[in-house]
């Protein structure tokens, strides 16, 4: 008879594909796992299936023509992005922005906030084995995009943020929408937090799963949710203010353990927080101009360029030759749902930026996950990916 | 924080690293109130394990790792790491300047998350990193030829992929485009007009 020893020593770690097609992978994620098992020992995420090239088509576009590069990055936050390079011109430029103009982008930043939250938290619970909340919240989702259709005329790519404020003001009529959907999206996030919270199967999956303390996190280069579930009080809103969020009241939640289940946890209270921003924001927002008056960047009105020649050929050299912004570089971040997004933008005084890197927040995430998932079984990888909240729009750029 | 008092912190933070950066040669700036760092490549890992380590600046994350090539300079690219401390809420620009064939000293041993910033930079402009664990491509195709982001390299690329139904595989060809990349030359027509118009040279075609 054999010897049980070498007939141990046949068992190998073997390789596994996960991806490049599959639904828990959000997205085109390709992960070459080494299993033991079925511990995973060894996670190399191949990513860039989704690469398009955005910087280099942005260094050949002008300006605003590279607008619209941003929704289509992290394409279930759009407007957080076009903040984050509407900020970064206007540094350069050195406008400013009228406050109904902040106030507006900061009340559309926030739904945009919502919209995330809600598409990464009830795809994490799919994922774990709870289909209800996704069917529950992705109505209010269908109306959200709404809001985005009747402001701006799409349902996603959005580019209404623009250089000096916003594409145009906001409808009549939204505003009362905008806090009918606030009163009942209360009890929603209630109710989906309730059905899941105590759940048990839920908490199996995700508690104590994919932790990180706060100085690894650091180190991994984690922002936003995911960060703050590690205990750390870090929010780009409040730490280092832009538009009108330091005049906004809202809490940061925190969490301790910095495990998948506190950054649900997280997310869903930050949602709450959102839904108590948009309200101030519908509460305060001041009469006025929704976009600056500055005429090298913001084309003039239709009614004038009727009249006035010298506006038609503004119009005409903004839309063709558009503007120049002065040689200069800045890196401006916003607190995007998912962390910090960052434009690092390298103007060298023509029409078209020489250089704009895009600081994707979900990058650093992926990376992290072979330290997060080492270890674990294979089917709480799939819960970490869901619980870092991964956009391949962003990630591969 | 106030703009002025902001703006106070800044330049008091600028004056705190001139006295404690002793070890190496460095120039710094601040632009639109973010400060530069300008060193020379050598000292990149020296650097940024002494903002890392110094309790005055505890810069624990390394934000963004990437390149910018200017191809008239001498050295051709600007490598830019963007550090940023949570404790005390600041944010600090190290640059260096490196040529196209000199390998830069990997910070993967400093900042762990540096491994997929030094391997975008291999990628998309070609730097190599020495004592980088795993360089390879991260961002293009599998057998990706060329580095993007270089100003050399066109929009357009130089190869296209298909399915090729006889193979039944897919293949790369040279690109071939249904019409020519339209660039736009809007710069000042009024000063930087040349004689020849664009498109000149295809009514010369013509006439042979």
């Amino acid at each position: 008879m054999k010897n049980p020893r070498n007939l141990m020593t046949k068992i190998e770690n073997y390789s596994l594909n996960f991806g490049p097609q599959h639904p828990a992978a959000h997205g085109v994620l390709r992960l070459v796992l080494e299993l033991d098992g079925e511990i995973v020992e060894r996670a190399d995420p191949h990513i860039g299936l989704l690469h398009r090239g955005t910087e280099k088509l942005i260094e050949n576009k002008t300006y605003v023509q590279a607008l619209p590069y941003f929704d289509r990055l992290d394409y279930v936050s759009p407007m957080c992005q076009e903040h984050a390079y509407a900020l970064a011109i206007e540094k350069l430029l050195q406008i400013d922005v009228p406050k109904r103009g902040q106030y507006i982008r900061v009340l559309f930043a926030e739904i945009t906030r919502i919209l995330n939250h809600i598409l990464n938290i009830t795809t994490f619970a799919l994922d774990v084995g709870a289909m209800t909340p996704f069917l529950w919240l992705f109505e209010d989702r269908e109306i959200l995009m709404e809001f985005y259709e009747r402001v701006s005329g799409s349902r996603l790519h959005s580019a209404y943020f623009r250089p000096g404020g916003v594409h145009r003001d906001i409808p009549t009529g939204l505003s009362d929408d905008i806090e009918d959907f606030c009163k009942k999206f209360t009890s929603h996030i209630d109710d989906t937090e309730k059905l899941i919270e105590k759940n048990r199967i839920f908490r199996q999956r995700s508690v104590g799963i994919g932790k990180i303390s706060a100085d690894d996190a650091l180190e991994w280069g984690f922002s936003g949710p995911c960060i703050r579930a590690s205990g750390l009080n870090w929010d780009l809103r409040k730490k280092q203010p832009y538009d009108c969020y330091n005049e906004m009241d809202f809490k940061v939640p925190t969490g301790t353990t910095g495990d998948c289940f506190e950054r649900f946890l997280v997310r869903v209270e930050e949602m709450r927080q959102s839904v108590s921003i948009i309200r101030q924001c519908l509460k305060n927002i001041p009469d006025g101009p929704s976009i600056s008056n500055d005429p090298r960047v913001v084309p003039p009105k239709r009614e004038i360029m009727k009249e006035s020649m010298e506006s038609l050929i503004n119009h005409f050299k903004l839309f063709t030759e558009g503007f120049h912004v002065p040689a200069g570089e800045t890196y401006t971040a916003v607190e995007a749902p998912k962390g910090e997004f960052g434009v690092l933008l390298i103007s060298d005084g023509t029409n078209k930026p020489y250089r704009c890197k895009i600081r994707a927040p979900g990058f650093p995430f992926l990376q992290a996950t072979e330290f997060l998932s080492k270890g674990h079984m294979l089917s709480d990888l799939v819960a970490i990916i869901g619980s870092l909240d991964i956009v391949f729009g962003e990630i591969d750029r | 924080m106030s703009q002025r008092k902001h703006d106070k912190f800044i330049l008091e933070m600028k004056d705190l690293i001139k006295s404690l950066m002793t070890f190496c040669k460095f120039r710094i700036f601040i632009l639109n109130n973010e400060i530069s760092i300008f060193i020379q490549d050598k000292d990149i890992p020296k650097t940024l394990m002494f903002f890392k380590d110094n309790p005055s600046f505890n810069m624990h994350t390394l934000v963004d790792f990437t390149a910018v090539d200017y191809p008239n300079e001498e050295k051709r690219f600007l490598l830019i790491y963007n550090l940023l401390s949570v404790s005390k809420n600041f944010r600090i620009k190290i640059k260096s300047w490196v040529g196209v064939d000199k390998p830069v000293s990997s910070v993967t041993e400093i900042f762990p998350c540096a491994n997929w910033y030094e391997r975008e930079a291999w990628d998309l402009f070609g730097i190599r990193f020495i004592g980088h664990p795993d360089l390879r491509r991260i961002l293009t195709d599998y057998d990706f030829v060329g580095h993007p982001l270089r100003k050399d390299f066109p929009l357009t690329g130089f190869t296209q992929v298909k399915f090729d139904d006889e193979l039944g595989k897919v293949i790369s060809e040279p690109v071939k485009l249904e019409q020519e990349y339209r660039n736009f030359d809007n710069l000042s027509p009024w000063e930087g007009m040349s004689k020849i118009l664009p498109g000149d040279e295809k009514s010369e075609k013509l006439d042979d």
